[in-house]
Parts: C-alpha cells; sequence; structure tokens
C-alpha cells in the first residue's frame, strides 16, 4: 500500500520547522511525560479496582510517606541529568546528614540547629562534588561513585553500629502528622514548595533555559553566555541541600539515625527520573513527567505489596518497566523519523494521485 | 528497502509487547496465587512472618516452623519481607500488612525503634504482633519469643567443652571483638558456671577474632602454639568457630584439642562429620518459627494479652509461660551433633 512513497523528492522550497509540525495539542499529549501520566492513571483505576484494601485513603498516606524523599530528591537530580550529569551521592548524604542529626542530638544540641547542621554538612558536600566536577573537571560519575563511598563511609564511622533514636516528640510527629482531617501527610508541603521553586527555575528562568542548553550541547551555551561551570556547581549544591533535607525528614520519620540509613536510593530515584523522560544524554525532561515517574514507581510497588508479591518480583517488573519505557522511547522517536521522512513526500504525491 | 525496514519495526514492536506481557503475566500470576492467601476469614488466624530479609536460609528455616504451626491449627501463613535487610522495607511492609488487616505478623526486626511506630499502627487497628530472633522495643510488640537466654547459652557450651575434654584441663575462648556486649555477657556467665560446677577447668585466655575469618584463624593458630596443654575451645560467635574448625582440620590438634561453641549447621558440616568437631550448640529457628506461630495464635484468639504469668500451649513444644517484659523462652540451646546435623539447612 505504502509502495508508491517511492517518488520523487520534495520541492526544495518546502521548509518545514519540526516543532510546528503538529498541533499544539499533539505537542502537549504526545510526549514521553504525558505517557508515563497516563500509565500511572491507568494503574491506580487497575489497582483500585482489583486490589482489595488499596482504594482506601490510608494508601495515599503511606505512599506519600514512602516517596518523599525519593520526590524531594528527584527534584535536583532532575536538573542535574538534564545538564548531562548524574550525581551518585546523594543516597549517602541522606545517610550523612542523618547521621549528623543523631550525633549532635546525642550530643545534647537542640533539633533545629542539629537540623541546620545537618543542611549544611548536605551543601559542603555537594559543593565538594560540584568542585570537583566543574573546576578539576572530572566526570560526574566517577566523582559521585567515590563521594557515595565518602559520604557513607563518614556516616557509618561517625556512629558505627549504633542508632540513635532519642528524637524530640514534636518533630517526630510532624514527620507524621496529616493534613487536617484529610490523609495526606504533612510531608508533602515542604516537597510542594521546592516543586513551586524548581519548576520555575527549571522552565520559566534564564538558568533553566541554560541548563537544557548545556544538556543539549556543552560548547554552544558557553558560547550564548551560559556559565557552564557556575551552572552545574549550584546544581550539585542544591543536590547535597536537598538530599540533606531528605536525611532530616527519613530520620525523624523512621526515628532512627543510622549509618545506613537509605542505602542505594540513589538507584531509586536515577530510575524514576528515567523512567519520568529525562534523557541521560542530557537535553530533554520535564519535572511533571519526573513527578509521575517517581508515583508510578511507588503505587506499583504499593499496589503489588498488597497483592503479596514478593519483593523480588516488585523489583523485576519496576526494571523491566524501565527498560520497556526507554527503549520504546527511542523506539518512538526512530519510528517518528522514519515516517517523517516520507511524510513530506507523499503529501505532493498523494495531491497528483488522488 | 521500505518493506524491509517495516518488518525490522514490527519485530522490535513485537518484542516490546511480548515483553509486557510476560512482565504483566508474571505479576498477574503471583497476585493471584498471593491474594489467595492473605484472605483468612475465619477467626482471621492469617499470620505473616516478616523476617530481616527474604532469600535467608536461617530465616527460611524459622518460616518454615511457622508454616508447620500455622497448617496444625488451620491458619493461613503468608511470608514477606524486603530483599535487603533494612528497616525501611519493612516498614513498608508492616504497613501493607495493617491496610491487608492480617491477623497477626511475626517479625525479626531489623531495628528496635525504626519499626516502632509502623507496628503500633498495626497494633491500634487490631493486628497482634509478635517479635522473634530480633526484639523491638517492648512497647512496640505483644510478645518476643526469645530463642535462648544468656545463662542458657553459657551454660551449655560449659556443659559441651567440660563434656569433650573430660571434665578437667586448659581451655579458651575465641570471642568476636572485645567490646561486644552478647559476647562479653557470655563470657561473664562462662567464668561463673565454671568456677561453680567445673573446678578443675581453667579458662587460661580469652581471644578476640574481631568476626573476622582470617583473623579468628590466625588467633586459633596463636592460640594453640602458646598454650600447649590446651584441651579445649569455645567460641561463641558463628565466625570463630568455623574458622577455629578450619584451623583444626588441618593440623596436628585435629582430635586432640576440642571445639565447641555456637555455630550454624551449614558451617559446620563438614567439620562435625569429618570429626573435628563433636558437638556445638545454637538454637532451632525452625522451633522458633513454630513457637512464633503458636504465640501469635494465642494472642489472636485471646488467650493471652502478653502480660506476664500468661501461658498458652505451643503444640509439640508443650507448655510456655510469658516472662517479664512479654518475654516468651524458647528453652535450652539445641545441640546439633553427627546424628542430627542431616536434618537440618540454615
Amino acid at each position: 500500500m505504502s509502495s508508491i512513497t517511492e517518488t520523487t523528492p520534495a520541492p526544495a522550497s518546502v521548509r518545514r520547522y519540526r516543532d510546528y509540525d503538529q498541533p499544539l495539542w499533539k505537542r502537549v499529549l504526545l510526549t514521553r511525560e504525558m505517557a508515563i501520566i497516563a500509565l500511572l492513571v491507568v494503574v491506580v483505576i487497575i489497582a483500585t479496582m482489583t486490589i482489595r484494601g488499596f482504594g482506601q485513603p490510608i494508601t495515599l498516606t503511606y505512599l506519600i510517606l514512602d516517596v518523599t524523599p525519593i520526590l524531594l530528591i528527584a527534584l535536583p537530580m532532575t536538573l542535574i541529568m538534564i545538564t548531562g550529569e548524574i550525581d551518585l551521592s546523594v543516597a549517602s548524604v541522606v545517610g550523612l546528614s542523618s547521621v549528623v542529626t543523631g550525633v549532635l542530638i546525642n550530643g545534647g544540641v537542640p533539633f533545629e540547629i542539629a537540623a541546620v547542621v545537618a543542611l549544611l554538612v548536605g551543601g559542603i558536600g555537594g559543593a565538594i562534588n560540584g568542585f570537583l566536577v566543574t573546576v578539576v573537571g572530572l566526570p560526574s560519575l566517577a566523582v559521585t561513585i567515590g563521594t557515595l563511598a565518602l559520604f557513607r563511609g563518614l556516616a557509618v564511622g561517625l556512629l558505627g553500629t549504633t542508632a540513635v533514636t532519642d528524637f524530640p516528640e514534636f518533630w517526630t510527629d510532624l514527620a507524621k502528622a496529616k493534613l487536617g482531617a484529610t490523609s495526606i501527610p504533612l510531608a508533602i508541603i515542604p516537597f510542594l514548595v521546592l516543586l513551586a521553586i524548581f519548576a520555575v527555575l527549571l522552565h520559566f528562568t534564564p538558568f533553566g533555559r541554560g541548563i537544557y542548553a548545556i544538556g543539549l550541547s556543552k560548547e554552544t551555551a558557553a558560547f550564548s553566555g551560559v556559565d557552564v561551570g557556575r551552572t552545574k556547581f549550584i546544581l550539585f549544591v542544591l543536590a547535597g541541600l536537598v538530599s540533606a533535607l531528605a536525611g532530616i525528614y527519613y530520620t525523624l520519620r523512621f526515628g532512627s539515625a543510622r549509618g545506613d540509613n537509605a542505602t542505594g536510593m540513589e538507584l531509586q530515584v536515577i530510575a524514576a527520573v528515567v523512567l519520568g523522560g529525562v534523557s541521560v544524554f542530557g537535553g530533554r525532561g520535564a519535572l511533571h513527567g519526573v513527578i509521575a515517574g517517581v508515583l508510578l514507581i511507588g503505587v506499583l510497588a504499593s499496589a503489588l505489596r498488597l497483592a503479596n508479591v514478593t519483593s523480588d518480583v516488585i523489583n523485576i517488573i519496576t526494571g523491566a518497566l524501565l527498560v520497556i519505557s526507554v527503549v520504546s522511547s527511542s523506539l518512538l522517536a526512530w519510528l517518528r523519523t522514519q515516517r517523517q521522512t516520507p511524510a513530506v513526500k507523499p503529501s505532493a504525491e498523494s495531491g497528483a494521485a488522488g | 528497502m521500505l518493506f524491509h525496514k517495516k518488518t525490522r519495526v514490527a519485530a522490535l514492536a513485537a518484542l516490546a509487547v511480548s515483553v509486557a506481557l510476560v512482565a504483566t503475566g508474571c505479576a498477574a500470576g503471583d497476585s493471584g496465587s498471593g491474594g489467595g492467601e492473605g484472605e483468612g476469614d475465619g477467626g482471621n488466624l492469617s499470620i505473616t512472618f516478616l523476617p530481616k530479609n527474604l532469600g535467608n536460609p536461617y530465616f527460611d528455616t524459622s518460616n518454615a516452623g511457622g508454616e508447620e504451626a500455622i497448617e496444625e491449627f488451620g491458619g493461613t501463613f503468608a511470608e514477606v519481607g524486603p530483599a535487603e535487610a533494612t528497616p525501611d522495607g519493612q516498614v513498608s511492609y508492616i504497613n501493607t500488612l495493617t491496610q491487608q488487616g492480617v491477623g497477626a505478623i511475626a517479625v525479626s526486626a531489623n531495628d528496635p525503634k525504626a519499626i516502632c511506630d509502623a507496628l503500633n499502627e498495626a497494633r491500634d487497628a487490631g493486628v497482634k504482633v509478635v517479635t522473634f530472633d530480633s526484639d523491638t522495643n517492648a512497647d512496640c510488640r505483644d510478645l518476643f519469643v526469645n530463642q535462648a537466654d544468656s545463662e542458657g547459652i553459657a551454660k551449655v557450651q560449659v556443659d559441651l567443652i567440660a563434656e569433650q575434654i573430660g571434665g578437667a584441663g586448659e581451655i579458651a575462648v575465641l570471642s568476636a571483638s572485645a567490646n561486644a556486649t552478647n559476647q562479653n555477657a557470655w563470657i561473664e556467665l562462662m567464668k561463673e558456671e565454671l568456677a561453680a560446677s567445673h573446678p578443675d577447668i581453667e579458662l587460661v585466655e580469652v581471644v578476640y577474632g574481631d568476626d573476622d575469618d582470617q583473623t579468628s584463624f590466625d588467633k586459633t593458630a596463636a592460640l594453640l602454639q602458646t598454650h600447649p596443654n590446651l584441651k579445649g575451645i569455645v567460641s561463641p560467635t558463628t565466625v570463630g568457630i568455623a574458622a577455629a574448625a578450619r584451623y583444626l582440620q588441618t593440623s596436628e590438634y585435629k582430635g586432640a584439642v576440642a571445639l565447641t561453641g555456637l555455630g550454624t549447621p551449614n558451617q559446620m558440616r563438614e567439620y562435625v562429620e569429618d570429626g573435628t568437631v563433636t558437638a556445638f550448640a545454637l538454637w532451632n529457628p525452625a522451633d522458633l518459627g513454630y513457637l512464633a506461630a503458636f504465640a501469635s495464635k494465642a494472642l489472636i484468639e485471646g488467650d493471652i494479652t502478653g502480660a506476664e504469668g500468661d501461658t498458652f500451649e505451643a503444640g509439640k513444644l508443650g507448655e510456655y509461660t510469658v516472662g517479664a517484659d512479654g518475654v516468651v523462652l524458647l528453652g535450652d540451646p539445641y545441640v546439633f551433633d553427627a546424628e542430627n546435623i542431616g536434618d537440618f539447612d540454615f
């Protein structure tokens, strides 16, 4: 049927710009982000209908409590990955800030001061990453693998195998409190505030445009007046600060500061960010997709646990989903280019044929 | 050319779809079989075991014991747990079990405090909580099934070594680290027991292998060189006893120097079978799971509340009494020897 596409080339005068190739609704709806959001909605609907106990308000409470640290860290991680870099040390910063809080509380320091110091430690950790990446010029993958081990080592070294468990009840209760009579935990508020800040920063400021520009081409960005080094440095410091905040939340939620807190969480964060449509090569991605990606993994895990699926199978499903999503997005992109090249040609041809 | 490209697209699409089908099929199959298990209706004797992590032979054994007990009294057994032994992983599962409204959770805690709030939420929702193997703070659970108490552990090791060396001679202890609280408590109790019951046995040295295989191995060699009259070694740590057995097996002291302590059957099997070690002790995890299941049943049915002095029947293990702080003691440690080691796999 499509054999007629073997035709003469399009007239040279027809110039098309890809962005305006399609109507607005297509550009908004037919995106990777919307696909993940749609998948999230489908999974929620199916789980509510088929899994006993999923459609309760308490599910939402537990879900949000569980994913809040991942949601928080996913914000700066998205920005870092859009520049084409990566930060693998975030979970170790969570552990370190948790331990710093615990050690200071043990030493009689009020919680508020301990938390501020923990945030500072996170910021310094991020600055070390940023310095090594931007000033020394090392690849972020290598740097943050190193600091992943370094920060975790410091955390475990500071507390050993003991755990600090005496935190002010006011704060631990606050970490688990709900908004009024709803089933939504209070912990969502700091996240929403940070989400607003990061969304504006990424999508509505010159700084954010610079982030995309760096991801697409570092050299072009630099020649266009983007301070590549400063941008990346700021992003790594932000990642350290937000990870430290997540660490304080984690400590309060479980009421326990341990060196091995949040081990392996960096992979959960990166998996969610990639699932949410951020390219590991940089240059593309959006926060709404990432939020959907985090929630999708959280909802799937919660639903499957309720269905008595073992943790290994949950990991297999999450992993398969990630691979499929990455494969399908490159497949779709390839399909589009395949269709688009001939799509220009038959428009001239079909007019002649029909 | 174009046709060729289309088949490639079709092939890729088919591949993607089949992968997706396999993934979802997998999920559907598991949820189908698992969902049935969770729904205990009659009296809600659905008891879920939540070990520190899955795929751990020790907990496979204890959960099998729990399953055996639950089959005996006609409840529903289920087993869930995180892949890694982390407290936050356990919290997610405790929350899930609360939502499912199971009758009881039998949990081995990864952290005494971190899972507390989740457990208390479960208890507020009417779920009974029994800890086994590793306890939480006492206010977070109804009962703790304790595998062994310090006195029992110290006494069984002294009895074993006394029997193996004929009640007289020099012995040494190969411990874990110098500041390990439980090890030091056991060693103190062993000294008291030796003084009280076996005055002819002299404890000449306590060495520390830091629960490291190579260090323990080297310390064993050094012990035997410094004390030529040594007749026995007690190692109350699983790493130490295995390393010491490996040294003895290939040395001239095999058979001449007795070795006992706390070990696991899988580690010690070859040394027991070739005669390097006659007998060693630990608790029986299968009995531990069995008792935890019966304790859960007694709580669900309201026979006990977890108060001190409550008594309940635990099938083949007999009657148990709840001690102070809601602790139920499994009993004396279990002695493994050439006769029974083949029955265990953990």
